[in-house]
């Protein structure tokens, strides 16, 4: 699967000194990736995994875009399909469909949470002046989970909030 | 020889805590007559004292042997049992603990302590310590102008009866010299008068040696009784052989009898045997294999050398067992399938052993940390002059070892608080009507994922404005701050709070309940209190259980498959549908024998599709929690089985009926379920409906299927 | 080989001597007090018995004196440890039937050295 191959192509840490590769090392790395027909990226410094789809164990009584959770590992993993946490598209599961792992840290706590989208697309690198603040003109996606837009040839891709997308909307039993 | 004695040092100190525990809760169990208690005691005092002396802890020993006369004294009904003793006995455990303590650190001890306990001893057994083992050393001969000695040995017939065999004796004796000897058998009777079992010989034996008689009275020690022994030394003259024998046939059986009473037990061989030995046999550097089978219930909070070793062992197996896998999958073809299922199968072994192993490391029963406390409340009550009792309960539920470890202050801190300032004086106890003595009780129990411990006093109660008067006047918060209940019990956990009128030496200087809370939160927990005025309080401590295992029973409702801790369930049953009652209008309740059991299907409660939704068909596992009983409908039951549980709030949150997840055989993730969560999510929707049904509504949640 | 019983409900004193023994080349079996002792006895039979004497469930000097009872054991030889040097505790070991004793504490070169005077 492409998904392996793009995996590798991510540089690692370390290795910038690399004979007759000249990597970019200003501004950040993206992992970009498709709801529907848009594009997405999240920082790839907090990708843990890219998994394919399988079906989690569901969580009684959770909202309808939480699927459930995972054993990754033996860490118990929730997952968050995101087509249906924004209302973009449709929430199908095929062969393409694909769960990026996410781990956002903060203050010595980390969360770890999968996300379904429909495919992964490529590795941006991105320079932090080219993030262009999102036009607030409403739209599906709440403006708090957008960090900005970044133009990548001929299309635009909205880099999201990966602290924001962790943060899980406390759900109460219908009561 | 060089044998290591260190190697056992851990095990000896491990079983010493352990000894001391013991001694400890059954002293304070002890009543009048008790002898099988009394018994246990002197036990755990007699090896702690063996082992001490042979590990060299000579300070150890020492004590321990005054304590151990006293409890012989007990033992053998020549001291009656009362407090007092028992106190001293009581006190001596803690000077022990002290002195093994700092032997272990290889540390300073509190002498003072000690040697006032060591006098107190000395003083009850009525007379001053002396250690067993000076008095006989004195006695030896010196033999420095001896060069050897003649022995004259006349064993009883029976004497192989006992085990003993000249021969050996002999091997021993020619191991400090030059041995000749000659054997007498003019007791030999007639050969069909011989008994086969019985010895008719006797021996005169010469040996020339450097070592003292008392080394060759030893070697006969175990004889002395059973035979005629005389030991004759031989002058070192520079002159020869003759002289000797001169000696050797003039030696008369009379002139040193006297003698032969000498004791020469605690003499250590001297260097001619050592030298021996040290030729004899090489300390092999092989480890014993580990001893972990003997010590399958572990009785202790601590994790011996030989765990470690164990499960390092396994994951050895496991390495192999997973080389010789992945050796078998390089070239691959079905003539190998049979060493295929073998190997997995000793995987499968590997990782259960391995599993067991950990587990066993981890969880221990909280009765570790509860040990204490009956020792505690007893020196409180003596303290604080007031009556008191402790109640445990919930001793064997399970905690995480590092979390055990440092719940144990936080614990001490509670208790001490509810004996010094929740218990009453026995006057105000009698006035206000309650029983003259009080009752602290600890509990624990898993509640939702978490473990909670109960600290409960029947005491005064928590007197709000007292405590608002204070906050006010600590400047801890404003005079017209309205506060909620749970607000002002949070206020005794702030920094440099303290309600007591005076400070005491029990509870401190208030310094200690907001390190309680502390402590209690850096564990991931929380603290609770609940009080009446009067009555007494409960301070509820939740604590994570994020590596607790539990027994579950596995069910299906639908696709999806949940765990029911084992703990909750009282029996599973088909149901029988002429058992089956409405009640209410909605209210579905199986009759289980007298009681009434609301049925709750899981379907429902957690919007589930599933083709089993008939009442009929389904099957009820009834659980109870909080003295509720109620009836799970689920489609099917399957295993029973010990699961991990797994927070679902590292990641997640806490959700609503479930108290955990856990990973199965098959890698997938099942749900444990939150009984009492249930049981209270089930009332909560029972009133929801009530009140939809008064206003008119069509019922919604609670359309029980029938 | 020659194959002694340990018998002591000290976890560090029953390994110090088996370990001791191993390493001088004898064969040890453990058990930790006298019951365990006596069953273990009868299902196999030993060179050398080295028992504690105060243990739970079955002391050492009922141990030694059932031990007596077996054909097996009529002549082993039956060595008890104590702490006690009294002639008393000697007494009842001998009339139990015991061979000798070892009086503790007893490092390792002595136990050695001391069994040596019932055993190869």
């Amino acid at each position: 699967m492409n998904i392996q191959a793009m995996a590798q192509d991510i540089p690692v840490e370390g290795e910038h000194t690399m004979e007759g590769v000249d990597f970019i090392t200003s501004g950040d790395q993206y992992l970009t990736f498709l709801l529907a027909q848009e594009q997405y990226a999240v920082d790839i410094l907090c990708v843990e995994e890219i998994r394919s789809w399988e079906q989690p164990t569901k969580i009684p009584n959770a909202p309808s875009y939480i699927k459930g959770v995972i054993n990754m590992r033996g860490i118990i993993v929730p997952i968050v399909d995101l087509r249906l946490k924004f209302s973009i598209g449709e929430a199908s599961y095929l062969d393409t469909t694909v769960v990026i792992v996410l781990t956002y840290h903060n203050e010595g706590n980390s969360r770890t949470i999968g996300f379904v989208v429909d495919a992964v697309s490529d590795v941006l690198n991105v320079d932090n002046a080219d993030i262009k603040p999102a036009p607030a003109f409403g739209g599906c996606v709440g403006p708090q989970y957008i960090e900005g837009l970044i133009n990548s040839e001929n299309k635009v891709v909205t880099i999201l909030n990966v602290a924001h997308l962790q943060k899980v909307e406390q759900h109460r039993l219908h009561s | 020889m060089s044998i290591d004695l260190s190697q056992f040092i851990p095990s000896f100190l491990e079983e010493s805590f352990e000894g001391l525990e013991l001694m400890e809760s059954e002293l304070l169990n002890l009543k009048e007559g008790d002898n099988e208690t009394i018994d246990s005691i002197f036990r755990a005092a007699h090896s702690i004292k063996g082992g001490a002396g042979t590990f060299g802890f000579v300070k150890v020993t020492e004590f321990t042997h005054l304590v151990e006369t006293l409890l012989d004294e007990m033992r053998d009904g020549r001291r009656e049992i009362n407090s007092k003793d028992t106190e001293i006995l009581l006190e001596s455990v803690d000077c022990m603990r002290l002195l093994i303590e700092a032997a272990r650190d290889d540390e300073e001890y509190d002498q003072d302590k000690v040697a006032q306990t060591t006098s107190r001893l000395a003083e009850t057994l009525g007379d001053e310590p002396s250690s067993d083992s000076d008095n006989q050393s004195e006695n030896m001969v010196a033999a420095s102008n001896v060069c050897g000695y003649t022995i004259n040995f006349i064993p009883e017939h029976s004497l192989a009866k006992t085990g003993n065999d000249p021969l050996f004796i002999f091997s021993a004796l020619a191991e400090l010299g030059q041995l000749t000897l000659s054997a007498d058998c003019n007791d030999l009777p007639a050969l069909v008068d011989i008994d086969p079992q019985e010895l008719y010989l006797s021996w005169q034996l010469t040996l020339y040696t450097d070592a003292d008689e008392a080394e060759i009275r030893e070697i006969f020690e175990w004889v002395e009784d059973e035979c005629l022994l005389e030991v004759v030394p031989i002058p070192d003259t520079s002159n020869t052989s003759q002289d000797i024998d001169v000696l050797a046939s003039e030696e008369e059986p009379q002139s040193q009898s006297t003698t032969t009473k000498q004791e020469s037990l605690v003499n250590t061989p001297k260097s001619s045997t050592e030298t021996e030995l040290a030729q004899d046999g090489k300390v092999e550097d092989e480890n014993i294999p580990a001893k972990a089978k003997a010590k399958a219930d572990v009785g202790s909070i601590r994790v011996g050398v030989d765990k470690i070793d164990n499960l390092i062992n396994l994951v050895g197996e496991l390495v192999i067992t997973q080389s010789m896998l992945s050796e078998l999958g390089n070239d691959f073809d079905m003539d190998k399938v049979d060493r295929l299922t073998s190997g997995l199968e000793q995987l499968l072994q590997n990782t259960k052993e391995l599993q067991e192993s950990v587990m066993r490391i981890r969880m221990l029963p909280i009765s570790f940390a509860f040990n204490r406390f009956p020792r505690l409340v007893h020196d409180l009550a003596i303290k604080t002059g007031k009556k008191m009792e402790l109640v445990i309960k919930g001793e064997q539920t399970e905690l995480d070892k590092t979390v055990m470890e440092q719940i144990g202050d936080p614990l001490v801190h509670l208790v001490r608080n509810a004996a010094d300032h929740g218990i009453e004086s026995c006057e105000v106890r009698l006035a206000k009507g309650k029983p003259e003595k009080g009752t602290i009780s600890l509990d624990a129990y898993h509640q939702g994922g978490n473990i909670v411990i109960e600290i409960k006093d029947d005491g005064a109660g928590i007197d709000r404005e007292i405590v608002l008067a204070k906050a006010v006047e600590k400047g801890l918060i404003d005079v017209n701050a309205i506060l909620t209940e749970s607000q002002v019990y949070d206020l005794l956990f702030e920094p440099g709070f303290s309600t007591a009128a005076e400070v005491t030496d029990i509870s401190g200087r208030g310094v200690g309940m907001d390190v309680v809370k502390r402590n209690i939160q850096s564990l991931g927990g929380r603290i609770q209190v609940e009080s009446t005025l009067g009555k007494g309080s409960c301070f509820k401590v939740h604590l994570p259980l994020t590596l607790a295992i539990l027994d579950g029973q596995l069910v299906k409702v639908g696709s999806e498959t949940y765990i029911i801790p084992l703990i909750a369930i009282v029996e599973s049953l088909q149901i029988d549908n002429k058992l089956i009652n409405r009640v209410s209008g909605d209210m579905v309740l199986y009759r289980l024998r007298d009681d009434n059991v609301p049925i709750l299907p899981i379907y429902q409660l957690f919007n589930l599709a599933t083709k089993c939704t008939e009442i009929d068909k389904a099957l009820l596992v009834v659980v109870e929690a909080d003295g509720q009983k109620i009836g799970l409908m689920v489609d099917d039951l399957l295993a029973q089985q010990q699961v991990v549980i797994k927070s679902l709030k590292d990641n997640y949150q806490q959700v609503a009926g479930i108290s955990g997840a856990t990973i199965l055989g098959d890698g997938s993730v099942a749900m444990i379920l939150d009984i009492p969560g249930i049981i209270h999510m089930a009332l909560a929707q029972a009133q929801h409906a009530q009140r939809e049904k008064t206003d008119g509504n069509a019922s919604v949640t609670a359309e029980v299927c029938l | 080989m020659t194959k002694v019983l340990v018998v002591d409900d000290s976890n560090s004193i029953r390994d110090m001597v088996s370990f001791t023994l191993k390493s001088a080349g004898y064969q040890t079996v453990e058990a930790k007090d006298g019951q365990e002792g006596l069953n273990k006895a009868k299902s196999s039979s030993f060179d050398l018995v080295i028992s504690d004497v105060n243990m739970p469930n079955m002391d050492g000097i009922s141990l030694c004196t059932e031990l007596r009872k077996l054909v097996n054991f009529k002549f082993t030889p039956i060595l008890m440890l104590t702490t006690e040097s009294s002639a008393e505790m000697k007494m009842r070991g001998k009339s139990a039937g015991a061979t000798g004793w070892l009086v503790k504490p007893f490092n390792p070169e002595k136990l050695l050295a001391t069994i040596k005077r019932v055993v190869k």
